[in-house]
C-alpha cells in the first residue's frame, strides 16, 4: 500500500512539473478541437472544422513565433466521450481546447477546462448558461435567445398580436418557448404555447391546433432538421396562403440544407447572427473562399462560429505574444473586439460571452438559389437571459 | 375536425403500410424481425437518390423502391435470415437489432447523417377543399395507393393458390414440406415482399416522417405497437390497427397536445389488456 501510494506521488509529481518543462521548450502550440464528426450532428462538426482549417489556410500556421498544430477529434455527441478527449488532450499538452456542437458536450468538458487552466472556445453550442460552467470558456458562437429575444420584439413592433409556438419538448426547445414567451407578452401581444415531443413523426396535428387559434404567426423551435418536415407541412396545410407567418431561429433555415428545402422555405423569416447572404466584402470573401476549399459546401453559422474562434485564439496568442498560459490567453481574448464575416462582433468582457448585430431575414430566391435575407439590424445584441441577471 | 379526421386516416394508412411486412414476417413465418425498418429505410433512400441524382419523377421511385427493398430483403433472407428460422427468437432479436445497427452506421457512412428531402411534384403538394374540409393532396394520394394496397393483399392471402399455400406452410411447416409444398421458397418470396413493403412505405413515409439514417430505430417502436395491438394473422388486423392508432395519435395530439405523444402507448395497454393476443388474432 505504501509503495503504491508513494509510486502514485511520483508520477503525480512527474506529471505536474511535466506541463512547465514543455512550456519552455515548445516552439508548437496545439489546439484540440473536438467535434461531432459522426452521427446526427456531424454536420455541425464538417462546417466547423472547414471554417477552422480554412482560416488556418488563410492566415497562416505561425503565430507570434510559435507553429499552430491542429489536433482534431470526434466526440460522436457523447458527453463522456468529448470529456474523455478532453482530458487525453490536456495531458497531451493543447494550449486551447474548441469546438463543441452541442451544449452537453461543452459542459462535460468545462470542468477539465478549468482544472486544467486551459481555455474552452465553443465555436457552436447555444445554450446561455454555457459560460457560467467555467471561467476558462470563451464563446464565439450565439445563444438561443440571442435570437428569439429579437424575434420576438421585431414580431411585436410590427403588427403581430397573437402568436402561438411551436417547440420541441427539450431544454433548448423550452428554452426558446420561455424566453420568447416572455419578451413577447412584455411588448404586449398574446402567446399560446405547443410542445412537440422530441420523437415526433408527423407534425400535421400540431400545427392544426396552431392554424386554429387563427393567430398571425407560429414561432418555431425545432431541432436542425426536422424544421424542413414542419415547413413543408405549413405549406401543405395552405398556411403560407392564409395570412398566418411562419417565423423561427436560423436553425430552421440553416444555410447548409436551406437550397435542398425547395420553395416550401420561401417567405419564412427568421432572426439570426449569420447569413450566408450577409451583404459585406468580408462574407463575400469568407464565402468564396469556404466554398472553393470545400466543394461548393455553403458556409452555415456554425462555420462562423468555428471561423471566428479561430480568430480569437490566433489574435490572443498574438496580444500574449506566444504566451500559452490559460489565464493569461483568456485575458487577452476578454474585450476582443473585431469585424467578422457576420458583422462586427466583440467578446463582453464579464461574461466571456459574444456580443453580435442580430439580423432579421427572410427566405428569398437570390440567382436561383434560396438564401436568408437580411432586412432588419438589432445592432450589439448581448445574451438576454445573462444580461437579465446582472 | 374533419381534417383531423382525414389526416388520422392518413397517417395511419402510413404506417400500415410500413408495418405490414412486419407482421407478415412475424405473424406468418414466426420470425421476429427488428431489422424491418432498415429496408423501409434502403426505400427511402433509393427514392432520395434517383430523385436528386437522375431526375427520376416521385411516382416513378416508388416501384423501384419497392423492388429495391424486396431484392435486398431477397438476399438477406437466402444468405442470413433462414439459418435462423428454426432458431430461438432471441437470436432472431439479436440478429436483427445487429442489422438495424449495421444499416444505421452504413447509411451514415455512404449518404451522410443529415436529413433527406423529398421533392413532391407540384400536383401532389398543396391542398384542395372539399365542403369545407381541406385536404392535403399528398395524403389522399396517400389514402388511395394504401387502400389499393390493403385490398390487394388481403385478396392475395385469401384467395389465391400462393395465399393458401402460405397459410399451410405456417401452420405445419413439415406437414406442408410433406405435402409438395415449396414451403422454402414461399418464404423467401413472402419475406421479400414483405420488405418491399417497407421500402415502399418509407419511399412514401420520407415526405411526411422524415428520413435520416436513425430512421429505423426512430420507427420501430411504430411498427411493432401497429403489429402487436392488430394481431399478428392476416392483413386486416394490422390494417385496423394502424387506422386506429394514426386517428388517435393525430387526435391525441391535437386535442391534449400537452400529453398527445402519450395517447398510443395508453391506447395500447388498453387494448392489450381486453385482448392480449392484439385485435384480430384467433386465441391460441
Amino acid at each position: 500500500m505504501q509503495t503504491i501510494r508513494r509510486r502514485l506521488l511520483t508520477l503525480a509529481a512527474a506529471c505536474a512539473l511535466a506541463p512547465g518543462l514543455a512550456l519552455a521548450q515548445s516552439d508548437t502550440v496545439k489546439i484540440g478541437l473536438i467535434l461531432p464528426l459522426t452521427g446526427p450532428f456531424a454536420s455541425t462538426g464538417r462546417q466547423v472544422e472547414a471554417a477552422v482549417r480554412l482560416y488556418m489556410q488563410q492566415n497562416g500556421s505561425t503565430v507570434a513565433g510559435k507553429k499552430i498544430e491542429l489536433v482534431v477529434k470526434d466526440d460522436t455527441s457523447a458527453p463522456d466521450i468529448a470529456k474523455r478527449i478532453a482530458q487525453e488532450m490536456v495531458n497531451d499538452k493543447v494550449a486551447v481546447l474548441a469546438g463543441f456542437g452541442l451544449t452537453p458536450l461543452a459542459l462535460a468538458v468545462a470542468p477539465v477546462a478549468t482544472q486544467a487552466k486551459v481555455p474552452e472556445v465553443v465555436m457552436a453550442a447555444g445554450t446561455s448558461t454555457i459560460t457560467e460552467a467555467s471561467p476558462y470558456i470563451v464563446r464565439s458562437s450565439f445563444t438561443v435567445a440571442q435570437s428569439v429575444v429579437p424575434m420576438a420584439e421585431w414580431a411585436a413592433k410590427n403588427g403581430m398580436k397573437k402568436v402561438v409556438t411551436i417547440v420541441t419538448d427539450f431544454a433548448p426547445g423550452i428554452d426558446a418557448e420561455k424566453v420568447f414567451s416572455e419578451s413577447f407578452t412584455k411588448a404586449g401581444g398574446k402567446v399560446e404555447n405547443v410542445r412537440v415531443p422530441l420523437r415526433n413523426p408527423d407534425f400535421a396535428p400540431f400545427l392544426q391546433r396552431a392554424a386554429d387559434e387563427k393567430p398571425d404567426a407560429i414561432f418555431v423551435f425545432v431541432p436542425s432538421g426536422a424544421g424542413t418536415q414542419l415547413m413543408k407541412q405549413y405549406a401543405e396545410r395552405g398556411l403560407d396562403k392564409s395570412g398566418i407567418k411562419l417565423i423561427g431561429t436560423g436553425d430552421m433555415t440553416d444555410d447548409d440544407i436551406l437550397n435542398d428545402m425547395g420553395d416550401v422555405a420561401l417567405g419564412v423569416i427568421t432572426a439570426q447572427f449569420y447569413s450566408a447572404a450577409h451583404p459585406s466584402a468580408e462574407n463575400k470573401a469568407f464565402v468564396d473562399a469556404f466554398k472553393k476549399a470545400n466543394k461548393g459546401m455553403r458556409p452555415n453559422f456554425m462555420a462562423v462560429g468555428g471561423y471566428d474562434g479561430m480568430h480569437l485564439i490566433y489574435e490572443a496568442l498574438k496580444k500574449t505574444n506566444g504566451n500559452t498560459d490559460g489565464d493569461a490567453l483568456v485575458a487577452a481574448m476578454k474585450s476582443m473586439a473585431w469585424t467578422s464575416p457576420r458583422g462586427p462582433i466583440s467578446i463582453d468582457p464579464a461574461t466571456r460571452d459574444i456580443v453580435q448585430n442580430i439580423y432579421v431575414r427572410k427566405v428569398e430566391k437570390v440567382g436561383g438559389e434560396l438564401y436568408n435575407v437580411e432586412f432588419a439590424t438589432i445592432p450589439n445584441v448581448k445574451d438576454p437571459v445573462k444580461a437579465a441577471k446582472q | 375536425m374533419l381534417t383531423i379526421l382525414f389526416d388520422g386516416v392518413a397517417y395511419g394508412m402510413l404506417l400500415f403500410v410500413l408495418a405490414v411486412g412486419l407482421s407478415v414476417t412475424l405473424g406468418l413465418m414466426n420470425f421476429v424481425n427488428l431489422a424491418h425498418g432498415a429496408f423501409a429505410m434502403a426505400g427511402g433512400y433509393v427514392t432520395v437518390v434517383l430523385m436528386s441524382r437522375y431526375g427520376v419523377p416521385f411516382v416513378a421511385c416508388l416501384p423501384v423502391a419497392f423492388l429495391a427493398a424486396a431484392a435486398l430483403g431477397a438476399v438477406l433472407e437466402r444468405t442470413l435470415y433462414r439459418r435462423l428460422y428454426d432458431r430461438p427468437h432471441l437470436d432472431h432479436v439479436l440478429f436483427s437489432i445487429g442489422i438495424v445497427f449495421m444499416a444505421v452506421a452504413a447509411v451514415d457512412y455512404t449518404m451522410g447523417s443529415q436529413q433527406q428531402n423529398v421533392r413532391l411534384p407540384p400536383w401532389l403538394s398543396g391542398r384542395f377543399d372539399i365542403a369545407g374540409v381541406g385536404i392535403g393532396r399528398y395524403r389522399a394520394f396517400l389514402i388511395a395507393i394504401c387502400g389499393a394496397l390493403v385490398v390487394a393483399l388481403q385478396l392475395v392471402v385469401s384467395r389465391t393458390r400462393f395465399g393458401s399455400r402460405l397459410r399451410a406452410a405456417v401452420d405445419d411447416r413439415r406437414v406442408a414440406r410433406g405435402l409438395g409444398i415449396p414451403v422454402d421458397r414461399i418464404f423467401a418470396a413472402t419475406f421479400a415482399v414483405g420488405s418491399g413493403l417497407a421500402g415502399l412505405g418509407g419511399a412514401l413515409g420520407a415526405e411526411i416522417l422524415g428520413l435520416d439514417p436513425t430512421f429505423p430505430l426512430k420507427f420501430m417502436i411504430y411498427f411493432l405497437i401497429v403489429v402487436t395491438v392488430g394481431g399478428t394473422r392476416g392483413i386486416v388486423g394490422p390494417f385496423v390497427a394502424a387506422l386506429v392508432l394514426g386517428l388517435a395519435d393525430v387526435a391525441g395530439k391535437y386535442y391534449v397536445p400537452a400529453s398527445g405523444a402519450f395517447v398510443i402507448y395508453t391506447l395500447m395497454i388498453a387494448i392489450l389488456l381486453v385482448r392480449p393476443q392484439g385485435l384480430f388474432a384467433r386465441p391460441r
